[in-house]
């Protein structure tokens, strides 16, 4: 064969391996978009569902699921933004910070089933929480601390060395100086890490199918102790728990979950890019 | 005397921070114990060797069985699957995104594959669901569509997203030096990018494919919905069959806290721990490897 032949023939294949790629993406938009926003009126997202959820709206799973990331949010924001700081700002090459690194790494891939017995294990039962809001948040919550961790180290070192240099030679202390000269700089970065982790946290049903989902409640959640259910779960339960729900509510209630997680995600992206394009040094 | 206060407040921010960082040390030690303290109870009445390789898993008879050789093999046949789909068009991809596409479609190339890795399992399963089993019922004939096929199909879809974002980054740390070179010498572009390129990027490479294969042993509400959760050791790839993941979530429910078939979930959890712990520990270190070599001139 010669080799221009190869070459197109390499390049086409390439391509289309892109395209099986992307097209799914394509797919499940168009599919769930098409299907589902017939569904979708004032009453779908305000109303408590009616006759087993056949009828009706999803508002306590959008509350639930708003509730949910919140909470999440809440207690991995604040963790992972210090933990990143220490990791870039303080921590020197050696073993203890080799160690948080490699726990870091495995927090990203420890199964999202496995959170949910670990939550299980720990909030509802050891702390006595029960199946709640608040041990489904903090379950969510540890879940998304990789993410968060890795955006906002990301961020932060981006940050010019010399930034750093001026602010310690002008006399500022270690942490006046991340706290005035670097975190501001760091912080579009930071946002998009938020906002990565809050679509992650919405979409995820493994880790609060033991900690916090409920099937079905008739009254809204009134206090953290309380369960909820929640947007992925309800999408779960409509799609194979109970019979006889109309293909309508299940793609509108996909079209909701979808819409919520992309549009965070979107949003996440164009922060992340007007950010690359503003920077200057 | 302002300066011994500011000393004391950088000394306790430090030491907040630091805590801070340990924490995540502190949560992996926590699930690990959590996963044990309650799982470990269940080798009283069972041996270990009884747990992996038995054959019955009948949670709920009299007396209950809980071997999960045949989730094993479930969780094994549809990883496999996946893989088998994923690695050559995640890999593929990832080279026409490093070094061919122009640089604007590699832009909206990678924010698809980003939108890809972002749409939850459950969604996913939903679509899986309903489009793909009626499919693959219809064109094998089958009784039903839920099968391993489908579990590796729409898990492939999912490993995607993680091995072409790793892979492609892996790619294009790979110094231009190298390809100058090669194309100096008369290399073509497909012959520069196939022996040097992809040689170089190899240990990222690696790297991508055991995340995309870890995400794809860990994932649980997809394969829970296309799979059929029947917990029989699989003779095709066309028979339903049941993860360890699937297993977890669809079964904790009925379980009686403290009871053997909890103290069991608790124990496959263990082992899902245990495997995407090496898994993951194992891609960081070819991870790292490729760090090393992309930043050697």
């Amino acid at each position: 064969m010669n080799v221009k032949n190869q070459e197109k023939i390499a390049s086409t294949i390439l391509f289309i391996c892109t395209v099986l790629v992307v097209l799914p993406v394509v797919i499940i938009l168009g599919v769930i978009v098409v299907k589902g926003i017939g569904a979708i009126s004032w009453e779908f997202l305000t109303e408590m569902p009616k006759n087993g959820m056949s009828a009706g709206g999803i508002l306590p799973a959008i509350l639930g699921t708003l509730y949910l990331v919140l909470g999440a949010i809440l207690f991995a924001l604040p963790l992972g933004v210090m933990t990143a700081i220490y990791l870039v700002e303080y921590a020197r090459e050696n073993f203890l910070s080799r160690l948080i690194k490699l726990a870091i790494v495995n927090l990203a891939g420890v199964p999202s089933v496995v959170y949910g017995l670990f939550g299980l294990g720990i909030f509802v039962t050891f702390l006595q929480f029960g199946a709640s809001i608040i041990a489904g948040s903090l379950t969510l919550g540890i879940m998304i601390l990789p993410v968060i961790i890795t955006a906002t180290r990301e961020a932060l070192e981006t940050v010019p060395q010399s930034f750093r240099v001026v602010s310690l030679s002008l006399g500022a202390s270690k942490w006046q100086t991340i706290r005035h000269s670097v975190i501001p700089h760091a912080l579009p970065g930071i946002l998009t890490g938020t906002i990565l982790g809050l679509g992650r946290a919405a979409g995820e049903t493994a880790p609060i199918l033991f900690t916090v989902a409920a099937f079905y409640l008739p009254k809204l959640p009134t206090s953290v102790f309380d369960q909820t259910m929640a947007l992925p779960y309800h999408l779960y339960v409509i799609s194979t728990q109970v019979p006889g729900v109309s293909e309508k509510i299940r793609y509108g209630t996909a079209l909701v979950l979808l819409a919520l997680v992309l549009i965070l995600n979107l949003f996440a992206i164009i922060v992340r890019s007007r950010y690359r394009k503003r920077k200057k040094w | 005397m302002k300066y011994p206060i500011r000393k004391i407040k950088e000394y306790i921010i430090e030491k907040i921070i630091l805590l801070s960082a340990m924490t995540s040390i502190v949560i992996v030690l926590l699930i690990f114990i959590f996963l044990l303290k309650e799982g470990l109870s269940l080798f009283g009445s069972i041996s270990l060797k009884d747990f992996l390789l038995g054959r019955n898993w009948y949670p709920i008879s009299n007396p209950p069985q809980y071997g999960i050789l045949p989730l094993i093999m479930g969780s094994i046949l549809v990883t496999l699957g996946a893989a088998v789909i994923s690695i050559p068009i995640g890999i593929g991809s990832a080279l026409y995104i490093a070094e061919i596409a122009p640089r604007k479609t590699r832009e909206i190339l990678k924010t698809g594959i980003e939108l890809l890795a972002a749409i939850p399992s459950v969604v996913i399963g939903f679509i899986g669901m309903i489009t793909l089993n009626p499919l693959i019922k219809n064109l094998f004939n089958l009784s039903t569509g839920l099968t391993a096929l489908s579990g590796s199909i729409t898990l492939a879809f999912m490993a995607m997203p993680t091995i072409v974002s790793i892979a492609e980054d892996a790619i294009t740390a790979v110094p231009r030096q190298y390809r100058e070179a090669a194309i100096a010498m008369g290399a073509t572009r497909w012959q520069t990018t196939r022996r040097i390129v992809a040689h170089a990027a190899r240990p990222g490479m690696i790297a991508a494919l055991m995340l995309g294969i870890g995400r794809v042993i860990g994932e649980t509400m997809a394969v829970m919905m296309v799979t059929g959760n029947a917990a029989i050791i699989p003779h095709s790839i066309l028979q339903p069959v049941r993860t360890l993941t699937a297993t977890i979530a669809a079964e904790m429910g009925e379980t009686v806290q403290g009871g053997s078939h909890y103290a069991a979930l608790f124990a496959i959890g263990i082992v899902l721990f245990i495997i995407t712990f090496l898994i993951n520990g194992v891609a960081d270190i070819y991870l790292h490897r490729n760090q090393k070599r992309g930043t050697k001139k």
